[in-house]
């Protein structure tokens, strides 16, 4: 559905503020543009169109899926071959942490990956343990464990496919799935 | 889309994929490249063989034998434009001229229809001496006749060097196409030139190692598709599956034992990444290692006695050996501070394995007698390595133009080839028992 054009909008909320007995509030904001030719009142020559407002606000399945929201971070980032868990992702696993376990109903996945380098078997291993790693600390923090599947992609699903360190770091991460 | 709309979608291709998966379903074929070591060969010359009059054979059986000889690094096929007279019988060979000429051998063959197909003979001479070393008659479908070719390579192949050839083997392969949700991953088998490529599982998921059982009927290898990883092991000829491993957590490395009856894996479902072995037959499951570190790529010696595994339980990845049954581990690679995905030789003497020098991954041959490590590759991302069932040859992945190809190196020295496809990237090959 388009969006109106953003000076429209005065106009709107004037023919709106006059004309509410006539339901403009009410129009529902996915009504086809089939009235936008609908002469209103009586007044000769003129020809006016109403429409509701479009709803700005996205719908999300979840607030993790909402930029403004903290749960959005969703990825930690790991060394080379380390699944070590690097102490400014801590805050990210605890907020995660919080939240599941205020909502004992809600699970996730957490997917672990790997930088191409080295074998991919022993990758899948690695991704497995940065996975397991990150279990462990939201498990500390309260989540219980029947919340939490684990599951180890290695180096077969890049986040970036290129060849040199600036692709690398972001590959080796564990997701937080939902 | 959400994690589910995902799901929904990556099942769905998966099921497209799989449906009537009793056809392969025929692929791009492997562009195959020497690159390089072929001064050392031998010269043979494999005449263009003679046709019956009206006769159109598929195949040009002359181009694929020199084809498939030229691969081993072993020999040098003489191009057909330099040749001075194209004999296909006994009687119209000149020894002197194909002496003069350089040649050690000479091979001519015949093409003869045989009901719907084709019966196709050959000989193989010695210039030098202006004997016969073998002469034999193969009977050949029409849709048979590059296997033919390929037979006939091996035979000379063997008859020269005493080692039995590989170029009637297959190998198997992973590709992919796309990136993300839009990735089409397969697992394909080819001729072992990359010729009549196939596919026999397609998916929106990652598929991974390929594992041919000894008799080489069936494939074992990891797929994630439905969004877990599992261990599957399918039947080439019916294309039918069987699901043999779905644990919580890492299913993979497939590996079957020499016999074909068991099935070597890597299972975290009891915590860390462990080695367990199934029975097929059975189904009963048990666990070979137990260590709070990675052991994972396990691959049986080939009296089926030991496995050989990767572990980084001294601190870095290295290759361990230990009793099939169970039992103490010991370290078996030397040096570096990166070994892994090591497989037995077919003659159990040295194993092949990726090797990490000064940060670049390399496949190194390790002699287990004299404890010394060969690079067979100069990459810097490579992998996968795997053996010819003769045991000439490793076949590996390696990264070409900012591509995932193959290429396959000669483990004496002075053979190498690349295998690529026109787009994508191809990955983990796996090259085939002899077929029987």
């Amino acid at each position: 559905m388009p969006r109106f054009p953003s000076k429209l909008f005065p106009l709107l909320a004037i023919l709106c503020a006059g004309l509410t007995a006539a339901g403009c509030a009410s129009t529902p904001p996915d009504a086809p543009q089939a009235n936008a030719n609908a002469t209103i009142g009586s007044l000769p020559g003129s020809q006016t169109s109403t429409a509701g407002l479009e709803s700005t606000r996205p719908t999300y399945a979840g607030p993790w899926e909402d930029p403004t929201n903290a749960l959005y971070k969703r990825t930690i980032y790991f060394d080379y071959d380390s699944s070590e868990i690097k102490p400014e992702y801590v805050v990210v696993m605890r907020t995660h942490a919080a939240y599941l376990g205020s909502k004992a109903g809600t699970k996730v996945t957490l997917e672990g990956h790997t930088d191409e380098r080295g074998t991919r078997e022993f990758n899948l291993a690695l991704g497995d343990q940065r996975a397991e790693a990150v279990r462990r600390v939201m498990i500390a923090d309260g989540v219980r464990p029947e919340q939490i599947a684990t599951l180890s992609y290695g180096e077969e699903r890049p986040a970036d496919p290129g060849h040199g360190e600036p692709s690398w770091r972001l590959n080796r991460r564990v997701v937080i799935q939902y | 889309m959400s994690r589910h709309q995902r799901l929904l979608f990556s099942l769905l291709a998966v099921v497209l994929a799989l449906t009537g998966t009793g056809t392969a379903i025929a692929a791009p074929r492997l562009n195959i490249e020497i690159t390089g070591g072929i001064e050392a060969a031998q010269p043979i010359a494999i005449v263009p063989f003679g046709v019956s009059e009206g006769l159109i054979p598929p195949v040009d059986v002359a181009s694929v034998v020199s084809a498939d000889l030229a691969r081993t690094g072993k020999f040098k096929p003489m191009p057909t434009r330099d040749m001075l007279d194209m004999p296909t019988s006994r009687e119209a060979v000149d020894f002197r001229d194909w002496s003069l000429l350089g040649m050690n051998n000479l091979v001519i063959g015949q093409i003869e229809p045989d009901g719907t197909g084709f019966r196709v003979s050959f000989s193989l001479y010695d210039v030098f001496r202006g004997e016969e070393l073998t002469s034999e008659t193969l009977v050949s479908s029409k849709s048979g006749m590059r296997h033919t070719a390929h037979r006939i390579a091996d035979l000379i192949y063997e008859k020269l060097t005493g080692q039995r050839g590989v170029a009637a083997t297959r190998i198997a392969y992973v590709t992919s196409s796309g990136s993300g949700d839009s990735q089409t991953v397969t697992l394909r088998v080819s001729d072992s030139d990359g010729d009549q490529p196939q596919t026999i599982v397609s998916s929106s998921e990652p598929i991974m190692s390929p594992a041919w059982s000894p008799d080489g009927r069936r494939i074992a290898y990891v797929s994630f598709e439905n969004r877990r990883a599992a261990i599957y092991v399918q039947e080439l000829g019916s294309g039918r599956r069987d699901l043999v491993a779905s644990y919580p957590g890492i299913n993979g490395s497939p590996a079957f034992s020499p016999d074909g009856r068991r099935l070597a894996m890597t299972l975290s479902k009891d915590g860390s990444p462990d080695i367990y072995v199934l029975d097929l037959t059975s189904r009963q499951l048990s666990r070979v290692t137990d260590h709070f570190a990675i052991d994972t790529e396990p691959s049986w010696s080939p009296d089926g006695q030991h496995l050989i595994f990767t572990s980084n339980r001294g601190g870095s990845p290295q290759i361990y050996r230990m009793p099939a049954s169970g039992g103490p581990a010991e370290r078996i690679s030397v040096e570096g501070d990166y070994n892994a995905r090591a497989s037995y030789a077919p003659d159990g003497r040295s194993i092949a394995m990726v090797t990490r020098i000064n940060g670049e991954f390399r496949i190194g041959v390790l002699d287990l007698e004299r404890r010394l490590t060969r690079l067979l590759s100069s990459g810097n991302l490579d992998e996968s390595p795997s053996f010819a069932p003769n045991g000439s040859m490793v076949i590996y992945a390696t990264i070409h133009g900012g591509r995932g190809v193959l290429a396959a190196a000669s483990v004496a020295g002075g053979g190498n080839q690349r295998l690529s496809q026109d787009s994508g990237q191809v990955r983990e090959p796996a090259w085939s028992p002899f077929m029987q």
